[in-house]
């Protein structure tokens, strides 16, 4: 069960094919669409989807995060609905990793012990928290402990004795941070990012997600070359936030993934992923 | 002396005060670095620069140096004889950090960081604030070693704090108006740390208070420490004994600290730390997080927040803008949770009864923050016989407030 990470990393190894990540707030747009928002994802190609859950601060995260976490909070957005919604996403899908991404309080408060059997059983397979830098990664053991994979931030700053550190308790997969700034900033340069993550990939199998500042077809195939996946964060909550209704938001999910998904596919690997 | 007061519970055995916090940064169970991985490098680079610093004679003696001919240290401390006459009880001593340059405590610490940016070669500086105090004093020791100057403070603030925002501009600053959020100081730390976050090689980020990650807690102490030092010698030299009581205001913490951190190991000196109740405890429109909050991690370190129940944190409320904030400093944590220090609610009301008072007593003008300290040693000194010490921290003046005790009573200026 809690091996979808590795399985999920593994498949595309074999397949040659790039990963593609979307982050999505949970609860936003709106809270009754998170479940079909998320099935529409994995349909129009998401291999793995990052999960937000809001938070109040958001110190890592440019205005699309922190309005759409705003907006959750303010329909009353928390863990426990969240892992409800989980749940109800593996009625209909075993397979895809969900991986909650978020800052530590709210875990904190909900208490890491019972969070930990909750989100895994669940069906939750990692965690990613951006405030918590692997010298405190002992708070949340009861999580390791449970199976649920913890997901490591290298960024442009990391050194190289820090990068040893991380890479030593790194779980499922690394997440290279692309640039020194907040979420949904235009920083991005393709060439740094590469020559980063051929570093960090360097003596090590771990796969490694390359996120920040991709925001359509052209800067996920940029990034894409060396790395094994790209997330993608603000640009498709931005998108999501324009829509009025359920189905305008699984539209506006289609129209956003596919071309990404289609360029990803024609430029990696031999295994052309059938139109959908 | 109330139960509440004398604080000797001690629920964590601590034999030495002075030993915190360990090289991870934890006063007991608090404090810590939870930050970004982008900021971790950075914040290790500024710990190991601090803890060589803070050995070296030579910037010691530049940082005292600045203390006295600039700032005007040592600060007084002065008997308020009529107010404590008017009181009835024990005596009411102000430590003066009201007469420091820029009428606050702040400006100790921001020449003692910017005494360390300068010598780690970072031109230019971030900082956050919520009174504004802070602001202006980062602002004023800009101009003094010539280095940029970003200050980022809460839409609402800035209306409150007016003549501070003008204050930050004639010394050369740039303010940027924080919209998200509360517009609070919280939210003038979050944009703070988003800028650093993004120009994190050239820039250094001045905190204004013992919160935020490892080393703020540890260097903004140290630099505020130099208020109880002095006390505790002028206690000895004026009255020939240390006082029997402490109390300072606590938003973030950096007065207080400031103030106790000299007398942690006097155990016989009680310490009550006075947070901002607001409209009252009971309607929950308050800042006091170390009374009514609960652990959790805020801005990069475990402390006492005021969140929900789904860790959201919550907008705060205080007359005063310095006390406005929904996390504590984690050495106060530390000092509640082992029973060291005690720290109790102060409402609006009792702060502007204590400002008045204060005022028409002893001529002195104090600010809406240290005014919950003047009214929370009112409160001690009731109940203690008239031989007994208080020692308050007056930790700035109330020219910055005038506008909003007028406003709130009613009068146009
Ligand atoms: C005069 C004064 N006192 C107290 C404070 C509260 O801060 P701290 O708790 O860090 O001393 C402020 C903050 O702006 C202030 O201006």
């Amino acid at each position: 069960m809690s091996c979808r990470i590795e399985k999920r990393f593994a498949e595309l190894r074999a397949r040659q094919r790039k990963g593609l990540i979307p982050f999505i707030t949970a609860g936003d747009p709106l809270p009754n669409a998170s479940v079909a928002i998320m099935h529409a994802l994995v349909d129009y190609g998401a291999d793995l989807i990052e999960l937000g859950v809001p938070y109040s601060d958001p110190v890592a995260d440019g205005p699309t995060i922190q309005h759409s976490s705003e907006r959750a909070i303010a329909r009353g957005v928390g863990i426990e609905q969240i892992l409800g919604w989980v749940r109800e996403f593996r009625e209909r899908d075993v397979d895809t990793p969900i991986v909650l991404m978020g800052y530590l309080n709210p875990l904190e408060i909900y208490g890491y012990r019972r969070f930990a059997t909750e989100a895994r059983d669940a069906g939750v397979d990692g965690v990613l928290l951006v405030d918590l830098p692997v010298e405190e990664s002992a708070t949340i053991a009861d999580l390791r402990e449970a199976g649920l994979r913890q997901i490591f931030l290298v960024a442009p700053t990391t050194t190289a004795q820090r990068l040893a550190a991380i890479r030593e308790q790194a779980q499922g997969f690394i997440y290279y941070v692309s640039f020194a700034g907040i979420t949904g900033a235009d920083q991005l340069d393709p060439v740094a990012v590469r020559q980063r993550v051929a570093r960090i990939k360097q003596g090590s199998d771990i796969p490694v997600a390359v996120g920040f500042g991709v925001r359509d077809a052209a800067s996920a195939v940029a990034v894409a070359e060396r790395a094994d996946a790209v997330v993608i964060g603000s640009a498709l909550v931005a998108r999501l936030a324009t829509t009025a209704d359920r189905e305008a938001a699984l539209v506006a999910v289609g129209g956003f993934l596919a071309p990404i998904r289609k360029a990803l596919d024609s430029t990696s690997g031999p295994q052309r992923r059938a139109a959908l | 002396m109330s139960d509440e007061a004398s604080g000797v519970q001690a629920t964590i055995k601590v034999n030495d005060f002075h030993a915190y916090p360990d090289a991870q940064g934890r006063f007991g169970n608090f404090g810590g670095v939870f930050m970004p991985e982008t900021l971790m490098p950075p914040l290790q680079e500024l710990t190991a620069a601090y803890l060589q610093l803070r050995e070296d004679p030579e910037f010691i003696a530049e940082f005292e140096r600045d203390l006295k001919h600039y700032v005007g240290r040592p600060s007084p401390i002065y008997h308020a004889e009529r107010l404590s006459r008017e009181t009835g009880g024990a005596q009411i001593l102000l430590k003066r950090e009201d007469l420091n340059h820029t009428g606050a405590h702040k400006i100790n610490n921001t020449i003692g960081q910017a005494l360390v940016a300068r010598r780690m070669g970072k031109r230019r500086i971030i900082a956050e604030t919520g009174a504004g105090q802070h602001g202006v004093a980062t602002a004023t020791v800009c101009a003094r070693f010539g280095l940029d100057c970003v200050v980022y403070m809460g839409a609402v603030d800035i209306e409150r704090q007016k003549i501070n925002v003008y204050r930050m501009k004639l010394l050369g600053a740039e303010v940027v108006p924080v919209v998200s959020g509360s517009q609070t100081l919280k939210d003038a730390l979050n944009e703070a740390m988003r800028d650093w976050v993004t120009n994190v090689a050239d820039t250094f980020y001045i905190i204004g208070t013992v919160a935020g990650p490892h080393p703020y807690p540890m260097m903004v102490r140290d630099f505020n420490a130099v208020v109880g030092r002095e006390a505790r010698a002028q206690m000895l030299a004026q009255f020939g004994r240390l006082p029997h009581v402490l109390t300072a205001c606590v938003g973030g913490g950096s007065n207080a600290i400031g103030l106790f951190h000299a007398f942690l190991n006097d155990r016989e000196v009680a310490i009550v730390g006075a947070e901002a109740a607001g409209e009252g405890m009971a309607s929950g429109r308050h800042a006091a997080s170390l009374s009514a909050g609960r652990p959790g991690v805020l801005h990069g370190n475990r402390t006492y927040v005021l969140c929900d129940d789904h860790g959201q944190i919550v907008e705060t409320h205080s007359i005063s803008a310095g006390l406005d904030y929904p996390g504590v400093g984690p050495e106060h944590a530390f000092l509640k949770d082992s029973g060291r220090a005690s720290y109790v609610g102060v409402s609006d009301e009792e702060a502007m009864s204590a400002f008045h008072l204060l005022a028409r007593t002893e001529g002195i003008l104090a600010a809406l923050e240290s005014s919950h300290a003047v009214a929370q040693a009112i409160k001690l000194a009731r109940d203690l016989p008239k031989d007994q010490l208080i020692l308050c921290n007056l930790s700035g003046r109330g020219d910055k407030d005038v506008h909003t005790i007028a406003a709130r009573e009613g009068i146009a200026l």
